[in-house]
């Protein structure tokens, strides 16, 4: 049996294609990503497999059961977290445990001590009996993941867990997740950070646009985008001709440059020597140098290889009025 | 954990009384939620309050009924009016619970669909039911009294939360279209006015122009209030009350609640599409 099996799903909202033939088979145990910009479809797939949505063509099965045929078996055994699911405000954080677990079928007793079982779980058994309100952003995140465990889920579904959060609270929430996975949790995640992508998944898909443009382990995915980059910053934009040449046949394809910025990008892979050389050659060549920066491949440099284009859309998830303007405003930097 | 393990600590049962659970556990958690509301606690206990001894006092000298107190006449009025008012609270919750992501959480859990619904309109209508019984006992300390016994005094309350039961589905009907907060709070006044005002609350009919008598004598809020009217009152010639209007207003409560329990659910569903 797969955890998930998707084949040919679209949703149309209109002209709106938001899945436009997505396929994919998730099988049990680990963590699956998936990887796309705001707008490429990600939560609406997501909608899709936690039931909240019908597709409008094509077929999806979790667990082995289809999402049309009965949902009813497919929630009891399955969890929600993330953009898509939330937690009461006005509630303690044991109160909205124990009524998600109470609207699983528990009885109170049961509810209870599932409730203080998941708190004492993800480290909140202190916040326990205060509002919702109070919590921040990181045990916010942290409790409507809980909220998702109450059911004992064998799949869990994560709508981008991390988004907005702060490094520390980023890490603390991976930490869990790893736990999980360790436990036998089979989790599909979606996110927009490549690195939160390559930290957890074993197996990811990029989406673009309603389609899967890319699928693969993230090593074979960064194999593809070749690795760190070297960025420059001249202090006179005119040498940009003379550093262009310079940097012929070093890295792993020829040096770019952003016409606005005046940035140049050469891709190093793992060749530390070839930023070495680079820079001799440059400094030989009495170029003075504003700005230097050696940094890792990001979503847009994935989506610059794999599609042309950078994770910048103006197609937006139609999944409310309210999301569609949060997609086209929304930060992606 | 196996799955055995899992489906063991289930004791829900299932169908109907599945479903009842489930409302119980949605209405107690809008229940929770009034009562860490304060603003909206407060804002519901003195809009009776204020609605019983301004009416009185204004138009109690101007609006001389024959053989009735004022205040006697008013507060059946004051109640189905307030009651009308206090359902509107059910869109404005429901649209608050999409915009914050509950509702979608309620989807993705094993309960019946239902339930988000109904349990709302249960905490809706008991909060709805302490503010009738708040209305009366202001009402008391200025001089109202029931004047046809206690089995008619219980009855007045029955069919002003049935009525107000009624009215909440209506409103959370309209919750589901509007879909936001906002809207929701602009859109419920456009059917609260005409219908509260333009009844028997707080004038009799006869006052008004023929047009908007026929429109005033003839819609459930003046149906409702008559029925309160007679079971407060008793028979009056007058006013035109009998024992009849108590099955029209049932009925018509009824009616509504059919009619809008349908839609309403209808749009629930639809709005996973």
């Amino acid at each position: 049996m797969l955890a998930v099996e998707v084949e040919q799903l679209k949703k149309y909202y209109g002209d709106v294609h938001a899945l436009d033939g997505v396929d994919l088979s998730i099988p049990l145990g680990g963590v699956y990503g998936l990887l796309g910009p705001n707008g490429a479809g990600k939560t609406t797939l997501v909608r899709i497999l936690a039931t909240l949505l019908k597709p409008t063509h094509g077929r999806a099965r979790i667990l082995g059961v289809d999402v049309t045929e009965d949902p009813g078996a497919i929630r009891r055994r399955i969890g929600l977290a993330g953009q898509s699911a939330a937690v009461d405000e006005l509630l303690t954080g044991r109160e909205n445990l124990e009524m998600v677990g109470r609207l699983y079928g528990f009885s109170r007793t049961e509810a209870l001590r599932r409730a203080d079982e998941v708190l004492e779980r993800i480290d909140l058994a202190d916040a326990a009996n205060r509002t919702v309100k109070t919590y921040s952003g990181g045990m916010r995140r942290r409790l409507d993941l809980a909220a998702s465990l109450v059911g004992h889920p064998e799949l869990l579904l994560l709508d981008e867990p991390t988004t907005g959060l702060d490094p520390r609270s980023r890490q603390d929430l991976w930490d869990l997740i790893e736990e999980l996975v360790d436990e036998g949790t089979t989790l599909l995640l979606t996110t927009q950070y490549l690195e939160e992508a390559d930290r957890l998944a074993r197996q990811l898909v990029v989406v673009d646009h309603g389609k899967v443009i890319s699928r693969g382990t993230p090593d074979e995915l960064k194999a593809q985008l070749g690795g760190d980059v070297l960025e420059l910053h001249l202090e006179d934009p005119g040498k940009i001709r003379v550093v262009l040449e310079q940097l012929e046949g070093l890295g792993s394809a020829p040096a770019t440059i952003d016409e606005k910025t005046g940035l140049i990008s050469l891709t190093v892979g793992e060749d530390t020597g070839a930023v070495v050389e680079a820079l001799r050659r440059l400094d030989r060549e009495r170029v003075q140098l504003r700005d230097l920066s050696l940094r890792k491949p990001t979503l847009d440099d994935v989506f610059l290889t794999l599609t042309g284009h950078t994770a910048q859309t103006d197609e937006p998830e139609p999944t409310g009025r309210k999301a569609r303007r949060r997609a086209r405003s929304g930060d992606r930097s | 954990m196996t799955a055995g393990a899992v489906v063991g600590v289930r004791t829900r049962p299932d169908g109907l009384a599945g479903t009842a659970a489930d409302i119980v556990t949605v209405a107690k958690r809008n229940f929770i939620r009034v009562f860490r509301t304060p603003e909206l606690l407060v804002f519901s206990t003195i809009q009776p309050i204020m609605f019983v001894l301004l009416f009185n006092y204004v138009f109690g000298g101007a609006i001389p009924i024959p053989g009735v107190d004022y205040i006697n006449y008013l507060i059946p009025g004051i109640i189905i009016q307030t009651a009308v008012f206090g359902a509107s609270n059910t869109a404005i919750g429901l649209t608050e619970d999409l915009q914050a992501g509950i509702v979608d959480r309620f989807r993705s859990l094993p309960m019946a669909r239902s339930a988000v619904l109904a349990g709302r309109v249960l905490a809706d209508t008991l909060r709805n039911l302490w503010v009738i019984l708040l209305s009366i006992g202001v009402g008391y300390v200025i001089g109202f009294r029931f004047q046809a016994g206690l089995v008619n005094a219980i009855l007045a309350v029955l069919v002003a939360t049935l009525f107000a039961f009624a009215m909440s589905w209506v409103f959370a009907a309209m919750g589901l279209l509007t879909k936001t907060p906002e809207a929701a709070q602009a859109a419920v006044f456009v059917p609260i006015f005409p219908f509260t005002f333009a009844s028997s609350a707080f004038v009799p009919t006869e006052t008004m122009p023929g047009w908007l008598q026929v429109f005033a004598e003839n819609q459930p809020v003046t149906f409702a209030i008559n029925a309160m009217r007679y079971l407060v009152l008793g028979e009056n010639e007058f006013l035109n009350l009998n024992a009849g209007q108590v099955g029209l207003a049932v009925l018509w409560s009824l009616l509504i609640f059919g009619v809008f329990f349908y839609l309403a659910v209808r749009l629930y569903r639809r709005s996973g599409e």
